[in-house]
């Protein structure tokens, strides 16, 4: 096959990309430049550029950039700052793989006459009983990624592949190890990668959004303090609300219009269920069938709580947990997995 | 697959991308040859080996100057055209105080070491070239300006400035201002002794006329004090320290005497490869239009723009077919940005995205302009079958 590997200069893409080469398959790797804003690594980290080109250099294979960075801003960068603007926590990452790593790299893949394109996510792809593809777990839980491409389905699934979904981390490592790859000790990527650890979340709004101070009550509404920038506060946030000493206190809900975050004790977050919208199932061209009890998860690495699933509307649904969870942000990104918790059933975005 | 010439040294492959760096002159290989080894000394020594690299840079000197219409005491050897650009535009300001003003067209070299001085950026016209009534109606005497930069050649478009007006204008307007002209594109097409006389200082950089890459020439008028960009032993009569590259000098004058005397034969020559070049792409690529119309541009560069197509996937597909071409400059991590010559000239956004810079030079054979036309219609053919938005958005 002749397949397009996604190379962003970290170990397991690398090891991606070898194991693919030593499969005999004709393999070109690109690194996708996204963000052409200030970053932790310099411009249009150009250090993990090079990491990705010596890797590819070493396997012998070619090696493109591909400047994808006005969709970045358009699908993932502006989005972010929009949400945040109006009170919502979006999960960034979630938009990039959704509309970047396979959108646009499939397309393109497509138009330069590749077979698939493949990733260094840790997740599977399996089929279900009547052969149609599906998103699973990667076998190293601790490192699974399912969470972050669950919304791969149909056409998309057939021309991906992620080579190191059935490895554990260490595997990963120690394939780079034995192979003498440079890049093989490098950390894992953390956090978002637009964002400075400098700056931080704050930092980066501060330059493109105004933030506004609100009012902070506690649930019966009497005054309890305030905020500098209700743009900054997320459900569930406990620290940085300026709130004296005395009972662990917790954000439970944000109102950025009316400017008033209203905070409880941790059983004021909890909630019996919650509404999701911008649905994914992995049957989306067909009638979806709607499984009834999944386990949620609600975060790139988060606990999986269960749940059963009710009609909401023609494009939400009902999360109905069956033990009272902690309230979720809007805009988070929430995965419902098998009751057996191996692979996706389906996903969507918090509305409230 | 069509070839180069053998002094191309791309055999099998179809090499139309000369403006970012042209093969090695034969002349200038032979030349620098007994400098790697034979005539190894430094040449500000003092010992028989020195005196023979000395004369070597000393003739090197009296060739260049013969080739530009300076005189020899004028030339300055330098590490290549984005050194020279550097020199004049921090070596000018540096010297007089005051800023800099350019074009928003100008290469990178230029560009980014006047806005480093808060200096002045000029709109262009929508062909890419300044307009000298612009500059005239801009400048002002006693308004700061200690040099202006114009490109004699727009390294994208290949666009070409009218250096004796606006040498007039600088003249007129800004008489204590130094005029620099980068007339790096502009050596291979352009007779060098007619735009000298106009200027104070122009750099011109090997590579691109079949020379060595990493050594550079600039010619700095008599009388006129430039501030060193490098200090150290004194050489270059105090405008430019570090050992001399005698190599390097020696094979970037050979290739500059070959480039200027064999000009009047390869401007014929290649502007009929061009006219046939220009000829079959608009015949037989859909949706492509040349971006500089009739006869403003150097016969070696051919830029066009072809609709609803992402050149990003075109180059790679014309790699992938043996066709060495480029669409605009690249940044630190090797990915394409868009072209600040096409959005300073007005040309949309999505125009731009299909631009693609097809350059000739002293390899380019009529059999690689037959096979460049062939790839870049299959290419573009290709793109547009494989899906409506595949390559198309």
């Amino acid at each position: 096959m002749k397949i397009l590997v996604a190379m962003s200069g970290g170990v397991d893409s690398s090891v991606a990309a070898l194991l693919l080469r030593e499969q005999g398959h004709d393999i070109v790797g690109v690194t996708m430049r996204l963000w052409g804003g200030e970053s932790d690594t310099g411009c249009c980290s150009v250090s993990d550029v090079d990491d990705a080109r010596r890797v590819a250099q070493q396997l012998d294979v070619d090696h493109l950039v591909f400047n994808f960075s006005d969709d970045f801003d358009a699908h993932v960068v502006d989005p972010y700052v929009r949400a945040h603007a109006s009170g919502v926590t979006p999960n960034p990452c979630v938009e990039c793989n959704r509309h970047l790593k396979f959108d646009r790299l499939l397309e393109r893949a497509d138009a330069l006459g590749f077979d698939a394109v493949a990733t260094g996510h840790h997740a599977r792809i399996d089929t279900d009983g009547s052969g149609a593809l599906r998103v699973a777990r990667g076998a190293d839980m601790k490192k699974d990624q399912s969470y972050v491409v669950h919304m791969l389905r149909g056409r998309a699934l057939e021309r991906t592949l992620f080579p190191v979904g059935g490895l554990t981390k260490a595997d990963v490592r120690a394939i780079a190890t034995s192979h003498g790859l440079r890049t093989a000790s490098k950390p894992d990527s953390q956090d978002v990668c637009f964002i400075q650890s400098t700056a931080g979340r704050e930092g980066f709004l501060a330059k493109r959004i105004a933030f506004n101070p609100a009012d902070v009550v506690d649930t019966d509404g009497r005054p309890a303090g305030e905020v500098s920038a209700v743009e900054l506060v997320t459900i569930g946030q406990r620290r940085g609300l300026n709130l004296g000493g005395g009972d662990k206190r917790y954000v439970v809900d944000v109102d950025v219009k009316s400017r008033r975050v209203v905070v409880g004790g941790e059983h004021d977050l909890l909630t019996h269920d919650v509404t999701v919208n911008e649905l994914c199932w992995p049957h989306s061209d067909d009638k979806p069938t709607m499984p009834r009890d999944v386990l949620v998860q609600g975060s790139a690495h988060g606990a999986r709580h269960a749940a059963s699933i009710t009609k909401a509307s023609d494009d939400s649904v009902r999360l109905v947990w069956d033990k009272p969870q902690r309230r979720v942000a809007p805009g988070q990104t929430v995965v419902f997995y098998d009751s057996t918790d191996t692979y996706v059933v389906g996903g969507g975005i918090v509305t409230s | 697959m069509s070839s180069t010439s053998a002094n191309g040294g791309v055999g099998g492959y179809v090499y139309l991308d000369h403006a970012a760096t042209s093969p090695l002159r034969q002349e200038a290989r032979a030349a620098m040859d007994p400098f790697h080894d034979v005539v190894f000394a430094n040449p500000s020594g003092s010992h028989r080996f020195s005196r023979v690299a000395r004369r070597a840079i000393d003739e090197a000197r009296d060739v260049v100057a013969e080739v530009i219409g300076c005189r020899p005491g004028e030339v300055v050897f330098t590490s290549g055209g984005t050194e020279g650009a550097n020199s004049a535009i921090f070596g000018a300001v540096r010297r007089n105080g005051g800023t800099a003003v350019c074009s928003v067209a100008e290469h990178h070299a230029v560009l980014h070491c006047v806005e480093h001085v808060a200096g002045r950026v000029l709109p262009v016209a929508p062909n890419g070239a300044l307009d000298a009534r612009l500059v005239r109606d801009t400048l002002r005497d006693g308004d700061g300006t200690s040099v202006v930069s114009v490109m004699t050649v727009n390294n994208e478009v290949g666009v070409v400035s009218d250096m004796v007006e606006i040498s007039r204008a600088v003249r007129r307007r800004a008489p204590q201002a130094i005029l620099h002209t980068d007339a790096v594109q502009a050596a291979c097409w352009l007779d060098l002794r007619d735009i000298w006389p106009h200027v104070d200082v122009m750099t011109l950089s090997a590579h691109k006329f079949g020379g060595p890459k990493g050594v550079g020439i600039m010619a700095i008028r008599d009388g006129l004090s430039l501030e060193p960009l490098i200090y150290g032993g004194g050489q270059e009569r105090d405008r430019r320290s570090g050992t001399l590259n005698v190599a390097g000098i020696v094979g970037a004058t050979a290739a500059l005497a070959v480039t200027h005397a064999s000009r009047p034969v390869e401007l014929a020559r290649v502007s009929a490869l061009r006219d046939m070049l220009v000829q079959g792409l608009m015949s037989s690529v859909e949706g492509c239009s040349l971006t500089l119309s009739g006869g403003a541009a150097v016969p070696g560069i051919v830029h066009v723009c072809i609709e609803n197509l992402e050149n990003e996937a075109l180059l790679y597909l014309l790699d992938e077919q043996g066709l060495c071409a480029s669409a605009a400059s690249a940044c630190a991590s090797g990915a394409m940005e868009p072209s600040h010559v096409l959005a300073a000239m007005g040309v949309p956004k999505s125009r731009a995205m299909g631009a693609l810079r097809l350059s000739l030079g002293h390899t380019t054979t009529e059999n690689d302009v037959d096979a460049a036309v062939r790839i870049v219609a299959d290419a573009a053919a290709t793109l547009r079958s494989r899906s409506g938005t595949a390559g198309a958005r």
